[in-house]
């Protein structure tokens, strides 16, 4: 199938077949990272801009590193090493970059929309790598690989999600990601994390952590911002980790094969207890192998190589 | 020389609602005669409006023109000429100009660049607060006597209550109204747009209704505690018109004015982070914007001004959470307003008590179509059918969600103390 869209800004905006596409199109990539040469030539010549004005480490060298990868020419700028500091606006920042001819822009923004803001304005494709707590599709996406990958489907699933939603894009990315592909999501957080209206977004919310976790297949525990503490959010991490953390106890009101992700970076001890971080229902690393793969993937598909989707 | 308006059909509400002739002479209404009547001298001057509406001139309590400080993002002239086009007479801009209108100084300079101008009337509302910053009262004798109709820290929540109530208490010795921007900081902190559905979607934090009808509770209570009337700026949500209800039933002397955006939109205009659709209050939900409307029906809401806020594209083309708040209003609140009559919701007649009229009451000035008053009025074609182009305004600002919106009604000649400062071409 062609893919029709510039940019990849959120999922809501995909199809299930789009993402479907993604997906296998990820799993074929991931062969290449085990190779002994981990490199194809299939985007060489092409430019691909990190634009991140937001702290990030793992999802900037995961980009990197798919880019890398495929033969792709990238280049990383900060916050600090762009001209936004001397005042420059985004749009005009954006509008520079455009003039370099870069192919595809990934993009981290503290603000909400940025992204999208600034794909309406350049001709080469952009991919949100996290705007404000709006959308963060490649996590999404690599989050719906990952079960795919350890159920064999998504359909039908039930997904624990559970943490501080309201300040979330990887929660808003997963619940329009799963929800899009057959699985039923809940949520479970303090009220203070639980953003009016959550509900319209297709997820339910449970009446506590128990509700939540009941049944569940997956389990996917948000981080707490610990910043986040001075806006009145909780209490103290401790009376947090009693109520809200994933110890040993709690899993075990999930199925069996449970699965237990986590964006990260963790905070141990805190919303996810050491042995479960650690245990064997933990794919939390995986995740991030999984990571290189779907955004080598993401890349492949923006710079048109859809079109023989199968031949890497 | 005198002016004659033939041919317009007169609303002047309670007053008259007939064909009638308008003789104008000396900046003053001279007589409203049948239309048949000859012209009993020759010097005048006849203009042909069959077919139009004329009415007292349009009155806007809640402007923002930027002067001094702002310029580039509208001046005392250009709101001015915004105004006129919009068919208001008379605009009330507020405080927050840069140095604030906090003293008769800046009182005086904009008395005086109005005076020059000879567009619309201009009365200046003075700050509640030294520098808007809730902290001490401004002198509102001073700033009295140098022109200014009313006070308000607009933009600025008085947050300390008891200061709020001195402030009352001190107005209402001036005779002074005073206009509450009715905003629980702790509420609406960081919020962009509003509490619901379509904030949380795209990852924005919201304002609760609460932050606003909570704040005007307080506002209504201490109206009660002075005897002083207090008028609440820009009411938009459903709470917060059962707030004024409520009080109004209890006889405390409250008005409140809403903004056309608030009964012609709602929050789900910002779908695409347009910053068009960003303004403080914030879009609401359906039922808030029915609640409006049922509110301007039963009078609840008496008025309705624009709270017009032009910014450059500099304020607003940027990150969502970072752009200005605030849109342009004054060129396309008629015909946005004239819908609320057009879908059935109020007559004619009660629409012109709240663009005209009442505000006119609060101010204090008697603007009725009757012989000896000021020839300020407005004159309307009513039929005329058009989409609004912001290209096309007079304001410098062009930031507004309208744009290509169907309309219909429109001013075609605005007179001011017998000056023509408008005219359709």
């Amino acid at each position: 199938m062609q893919f029709k869209h510039k940019d990849i800004l959120d999922i809501e905006s995909l199809s299930a077949e789009e993402i479907t596409m993604i997906l296998d199109t990820a799993s074929g990539m991931k062969e290449i990272s085990d190779r002994p040469v981990k490199k194809v030539p299939t985007l060489r010549g092409k430019t691909i801009v990190l634009f991140f004005l937001e702290p990030s480490t793992r999802t900037r060298i995961s980009f990197d590193i798919a880019a890398k990868r495929l033969s792709a020419d990238s280049i990383s700028i900060s916050q600090s090493t762009s001209s936004i500091v001397k005042g420059e606006t985004l749009v005009d920042t954006a509008k520079n970059l455009e003039a370099m001819r870069p192919d595809i822009i990934v993009m981290r923004h503290s603000f909400s929309g940025a992204a999208g803001m600034i794909a309406k304005r350049v001709k080469a494709s952009v991919i949100n790598a996290g705007d404000g707590t709006h959308a963060h599709p490649s996590q999404g996406l690599l989050d719906l690989m990952s079960v795919r990958e350890k159920k064999g489907k998504i359909n039908g699933l039930k997904i624990a999600l559970v943490g501080d939603i309201s300040h979330s894009r990887v929660a808003r990315s997963d619940i329009a990601g799963f929800t899009k592909m057959g699985a039923e999501v809940m949520v479970a957080a303090p009220g203070t994390m639980i953003p009016k209206k959550i509900e319209t977004l297709g997820c339910q919310v449970a009446d506590n952590i128990e509700a939540c976790l009941s049944d569940a297949d997956v389990i996917i525990m948000l981080r707490i911002q610990k910043e986040r503490q001075q806006s009145v959010l909780f209490s103290t991490e401790r009376e947090y980790s009693q109520l809200f953390g994933l110890n040993r106890d709690r899993l075990k009101l999930a199925k069996k094969d449970v699965v237990v992700m986590h964006p990260g970076p963790i905070n141990r001890g805190v919303e996810i207890a050491n042995d479960v971080a650690d245990g064997s229902a933990s794919v939390i690393l995986d995740q991030v192998t999984n990571g290189v793969a779907l955004r080598m993937a993401l890349f492949y598909i923006l710079a048109g190589g859809s079109r023989n989707a199968n031949k890497v | 020389m005198r002016i004659r308006f033939k041919g317009a059909k007169l609303v002047d509400p309670g007053k008259v609602n007939a064909v009638k002739d308008l003789v104008v002479k000396d900046g003053v209404i001279e007589s409203l005669i049948d239309p048949l009547e000859p012209d009993t001298e020759p010097d005048i001057q006849v203009i042909d409006v069959s077919g139009m509406t004329l009415v007292p001139g349009l009155i806007d309590l809640h402007v923002h023109f930027r002067e001094p400080g702002e310029e580039y993002k509208e001046t005392l002239e250009t709101g001015a000429r915004a105004a006129v086009r919009g068919g208001f007479t008379a605009v009330c801009p507020m405080a927050n100009t840069n140095p604030v209108n906090d003293n008769a100084q800046v009182t005086r300079f904009i008395v005086n660049r109005a005076e020059e101008l000879k567009l619309c009337r201009i009365y200046p509302v003075g700050a509640i607060s030294v520098g808007l910053k809730g902290k001490t009262l401004a002198e509102y004798g001073d700033m009295k006597q140098a022109g200014i109709a009313a006070i308000s820290d607009d933009g600025h929540p008085v947050a300390d209550s008891g200061l709020m109530r001195r402030a009352m208490e001190y107005a209402g010795f001036f005779n002074l109204p005073v206009i509450s921007h009715s905003e629980d900081l702790g509420l609406s902190r960081d919020g962009a747009m509003n509490e619901g559905a379509v904030a949380t979607r795209l990852g924005i934090k919201g304002i609760p209704n609460a932050a606003e009808s909570a704040f005007i509770m307080r506002e209504t209570a201490l109206a009660e505690l002075t005897s002083v009337s207090i008028h609440i700026a820009h009411v938009s949500c459903e709470e917060s018109v059962d707030a004024i209800r409520n009080a109004k039933k209890r006889g405390i002397k409250v008005t409140c004015e809403t903004a056309p955006h608030y009964f012609t939109l709602t929050d789900e205009a910002v779908k695409d982070y347009d910053t068009f659709a960003k303004m403080n209050p914030p879009l609401r939900t359906e039922t808030d914007r029915q609640a409006i409307i049922k509110g301007l029906a039963d009078n609840t809401i008496d008025i309705i001004a624009t709270d017009h806020a032009p910014h450059s594209l500099m304020e607003k083309d940027v990150e969502f959470d970072r752009a200005a708040f605030g849109i342009v209003g004054l060129e396309t609140s008629l015909p946005l307003s004239l819908k609320l009559v057009q879908d059935g919701h109020i007559t004619f007649e009660a629409l012109i008590e709240k663009i005209s009229r009442k505000p006119a009451a609060i101010l204090g000035i008697d603007n009725c179509l009757k012989p000896g008053n000021p020839a300020d009025i407005t004159i309307i074609d009513e039929k005329s059918e058009y989409a609004i182009d912001p290209d096309t305004f007079f304001s410098k600002g062009r930031n507004t969600p309208f744009a290509g919106f169907k309309v219909k009604g429109e001013v075609v000649l605005t007179m001011v103390q017998g000056r023509i400062v408008y005219q359709r071409t």
